[in-house]
C-alpha cells in the first residue's frame, strides 16, 4: 500500500505498472519477428513446428532454398534493383523540389506545396489504382520494373521533401546571404554553402527512400508484370498463407530484414562518424534518426 | 543578382515529376469512373471530357451502400474494424509513448532502438512472422492448450475478425507511438511542475495538463494509422483471406486484381477518397480550432 501511496505522491519516480507495459510492448512487437527467423533455420518443412536447426533452406536445399530457387533469387535482386533506381530518382527531385518550395516565393510555390502533401495522406490502394489506369489506359507505360520504378518515386519524393524542408527551415538563408555579400555568385553560394550544410538530411533521405522502396507492397504489386518482377514483400503476400509453403520464405523475408538492418546500421555510423567532426552534433544521431520517420 | 528562374528551376522536374504521376492519374480515376465499359472486350472506356460524364456506374455503385447491401455492409466492417484498432493501438501506444517521453532514462536509449526496429522490418513479414504462431499447430494454439485454455486449436487464420484487429493493431502501432512521443517529450516539463505546485494530485495534472497538451498529437497520430488502414487489403487477405471479415480495401483489390469491372472499382475508390478528405478537413478543421483555443485561453 505504501508503494502504491508513493507512486502517486512522486510522479517523477519509476512507476513500474508504465514500465512493465512499455517492456511488454517491445516484446510482443520484436518476439514474434524472431520467431519466425528461428523457423527459417528450420530442419524440417514446418514453419510452426520445430525440427532441429539446419541452414537447408538457405542453401541445403537444392530447389527449394533461397539461394537456389530462381523466383526466391529473382524477388531479392528486383526488390534491391527498385531501391537503387528509387534512391537514385526520388532524392535528387525531391531535394530540389524542397530547395525550390522553401527559397521560392512566386505564384507557383503554394498548390506545388500543397500538391506535394497528397500523396502523404493517400492510402497507397488508391495510389496503386490510379497509376494503373493511368499507365495502361493514357501513358501506354508497359507494367514491370519501369512502371515499378516510377510509382515508388512518386510516393517517396514527399518524404524526401519534409526531411530536407527540415534542415532548410533550421538552416534560414542568413549563410547563403552571408555569402552573397561577400561576393559570391547565387549558384557559388548555392554550391559551396547550401551543399554541405545539406548533406546530413540528403544522406538521411536515401535511407528512408530506402526503406520505403524496401518495404513497400501495394503500388509495386499494381504495377508489376507477373512473375519476373515479383519483389520479397510480394513473394511473401502470395505465399504466406499456402499449405505447401516451406520456411524457405521465412528465410526469403529474414535475408531481407538482415540487408535492411546492416544498410541502416552502417548508415547509422557513417551519419555519427560524419556529425562528430561538426561540433555540437554528435550524440543526436539516434534521435534524428528516429524523427525521420514521423 | 538574384536571378528569378533560378529558385523555380530546382523545384521544376519535381513539380512536374507530381503533375504527371500523381495529378493526372487521379484523374484518370475519375474518368474511369464516369466513363464507359467496351461491350465485347469489357475493359474500361475512360471518358477524358466531363461532358461525355456517364453517372450510372456511380448510381448503382451508390445504390449498393444503401443499408442492407453489399456495400453497406462492408462499409460498416470496415469502420468497426478501423475505430476497434484504432482504440487498441491508443490504449497500448499512450502509455509506451509516455513511458518513454517522461519516465525512461538509463533504457531510453535501448527502449529508442526497439520503438524504431519494427519500421525496419517489412510490414509483411511481420505479418508473416503472426502466420507462423497462428497456424493450427502454432505456437499460440499449442500454449493456449497447454495451459487448457481450448481444448482443440482454433483456426484463427480462417477469417475470424479478431485475428484481422490484432493483426492491424499489430501493424499500425509502431506508426502511432513515434508521433505521439515526439508530442510529449515536446511537453515542457515545468508547466507539470506548475501544475504540482499549485496542488493538483498526480492524476489531475495528467488530465489537466498532460492529457490537453496531447491532444493534437493524438489527433494527428490517429489520423496517419486511419489513413492507410481504411485502404488496407493486405492484412485482411493474408490474416483471414475470408470474403466474410473483408473490407472496402478488398473490395477495390477484387475489382482490379480479380475481377473484370474497373469501372466499379473506380467508383469505389473515389467514394473512399470523398470519405477520407471528409474525415482529414474534420481533422484540419479540430486542429485549427484547437490552436485557436488555446491562444485564446493564453490572451
Amino acid at each position: 500500500m505504501k508503494r502504491v501511496r508513493d507512486w502517486f505522491a512522486n510522479p517523477w519516480g519509476q512507476p513500474r505498472a508504465l514500465g512493465t507495459i512499455t517492456w511488454l510492448y517491445m516484446a510482443w512487437s520484436i518476439v514474434p519477428v524472431l520467431i519466425a527467423i528461428l523457423f527459417s533455420f528450420n530442419d524440417g518443412r514446418s514453419r510452426s513446428v520445430w525440427q532441429g536447426f539446419s541452414t537447408r533452406w538457405y542453401w541445403g536445399d537444392p530447389n527449394l532454398s533461397v539461394f537456389h530457387d530462381p523466383a526466391a533469387r529473382s524477388a531479392l535482386e528486383q526488390s534491391l534493383r527498385l531501391a537503387g533506381l528509387d534512391m537514385l530518382i526520388a532524392v535528387p527531385l525531391g531535394v530540389g523540389l524542397a530547395i525550390g518550395l522553401t527559397r521560392w516565393r512566386g505564384y507557383g510555390a503554394k498548390p506545388v506545396n500543397y500538391l506535394m502533401l497528397f500523396p502523404l495522406v493517400t492510402p497507397e490502394i488508391v495510389m496503386g489504382v490510379s497509376l494503373l489506369l493511368v499507365f495502361v489506359l493514357l501513358y501506354s507505360i508497359p507494367l514491370g520494373t519501369e512502371a515499378q520504378v516510377l510509382g515508388q518515386v512518386t510516393f517517396s519524393i514527399s518524404y524526401v521533401v519534409i526531411i530536407v524542408r527540415g534542415r532548410l527551415l533550421s538552416i534560414g538563408p542568413e549563410y547563403e546571404e552571408a555569402a552573397r555579400d561577400l561576393g559570391a555568385s547565387q549558384f557559388a553560394a548555392f554550391r559551396l554553402v547550401l551543399v554541405p550544410l545539406l548533406a546530413p538530411a540528403v544522406f538521411a533521405s536515401f535511407i528512408v527512400v530506402f526503406a520505403l522502396s524496401i518495404d513497400d507492397f501495394v503500388v509495386t504489386d499494381y504495377l508489376s508484370a507477373g512473375s519476373p518482377t515479383q519483389t520479397v514483400p510480394i513473394a511473401i503476400y502470395s505465399n504466406a498463407r499456402g499449405g505447401t509453403t516451406t520456411p524457405a520464405l521465412n528465410a526469403l523475408a529474414t535475408v531481407m530484414v538482415v540487408v535492411t538492418l546492416l544498410a541502416v546500421g552502417l548508415a547509422y555510423f557513417v551519419y555519427r562518424w560524419a556529425a562528430r567532426s561538426q561540433p555540437g552534433t554528435s550524440g543526436r544521431a539516434l534521435n534524428e534518426i528516429a524523427a525521420l520517420e514521423v | 543578382m538574384t536571378r528569378r528562374w533560378f529558385w523555380p528551376s530546382f523545384a521544376l522536374p519535381g513539380a512536374v515529376w507530381l503533375v504527371l504521376l500523381f495529378l493526372v492519374p487521379t484523374y484518370a480515376v475519375v474518368a474511369v469512373a464516369f466513363g464507359t465499359v467496351d461491350p465485347i472486350f469489357q475493359n474500361p472506356v475512360p471518358a477524358w471530357n466531363p461532358l461525355d460524364w456517364q453517372f450510372h456506374t456511380m448510381r448503382s455503385v451508390l445504390a449498393e451502400f444503401e443499408p442492407g447491401h453489399t456495400f453497406w455492409t462492408v462499409s460498416v466492417r470496415t469502420l468497426a474494424y478501423v475505430a476497434i484498432s484504432l482504440a487498441g493501438c491508443l490504449l497500448i501506444g499512450y502509455p509506451v509513448a509516455y513511458y518513454l517521453a517522461r519516465h525512461a532514462r538509463r533504457t531510453k536509449g535501448i527502449l529508442l532502438v526497439l520503438l524504431i526496429v519494427p519500421f525496419w522490418v517489412s510490414y509483411l513479414m511481420r505479418m508473416l512472422a503472426w502466420i507462423g504462431l497462428l497456424l493450427p499447430d502454432g505456437l499460440v494454439n499449442r500454449s493456449l492448450i497447454h495451459l487448457g485454455v481450448i481444448s482443440q486449436p482454433v483456426g484463427w487464420l480462417d477469417g475470424r475478425p479478431t485475428s484481422v484487429i490484432l493483426a492491424l493493431i499489430y501493424g499500425y502501432v509502431p506508426y502511432l507511438i513515434l508521433p505521439l512521443y515526439a508530442v510529449l517529450d515536446r511537453i515542457d516539463r515545468s508547466v507539470l511542475e506548475a501544475g504540482r505546485d499549485l496542488g493538483a494530485s498526480p492524476i489531475r495534472t495528467f488530465f489537466h495538463v498532460t492529457l490537453p497538451l496531447s491532444r493534437n498529437g493524438i489527433l494527428a497520430a490517429s489520423v496517419l494509422i486511419t489513413l492507410p488502414m481504411f485502404g488496407d487489403y493486405y492484412t485482411n487477405d493474408v490474416i483471414s483471406g475470408s470474403p466474410h471479415t473483408s473490407m472496402i480495401g478488398n473490395q477495390i483489390n477484387l475489382y482490379f486484381q480479380g475481377g473484370t469491372q474497373k469501372t466499379v472499382g473506380a467508383c469505389l475508390v473515389i467514394v473512399l477518397s470523398v470519405f477520407l478528405a471528409l474525415l482529414m478537413s474534420y481533422y484540419l478543421w479540430a486542429t485549427v480550432r484547437a490552436s485557436a483555443a488555446t491562444k485564446e485561453s493564453l490572451l
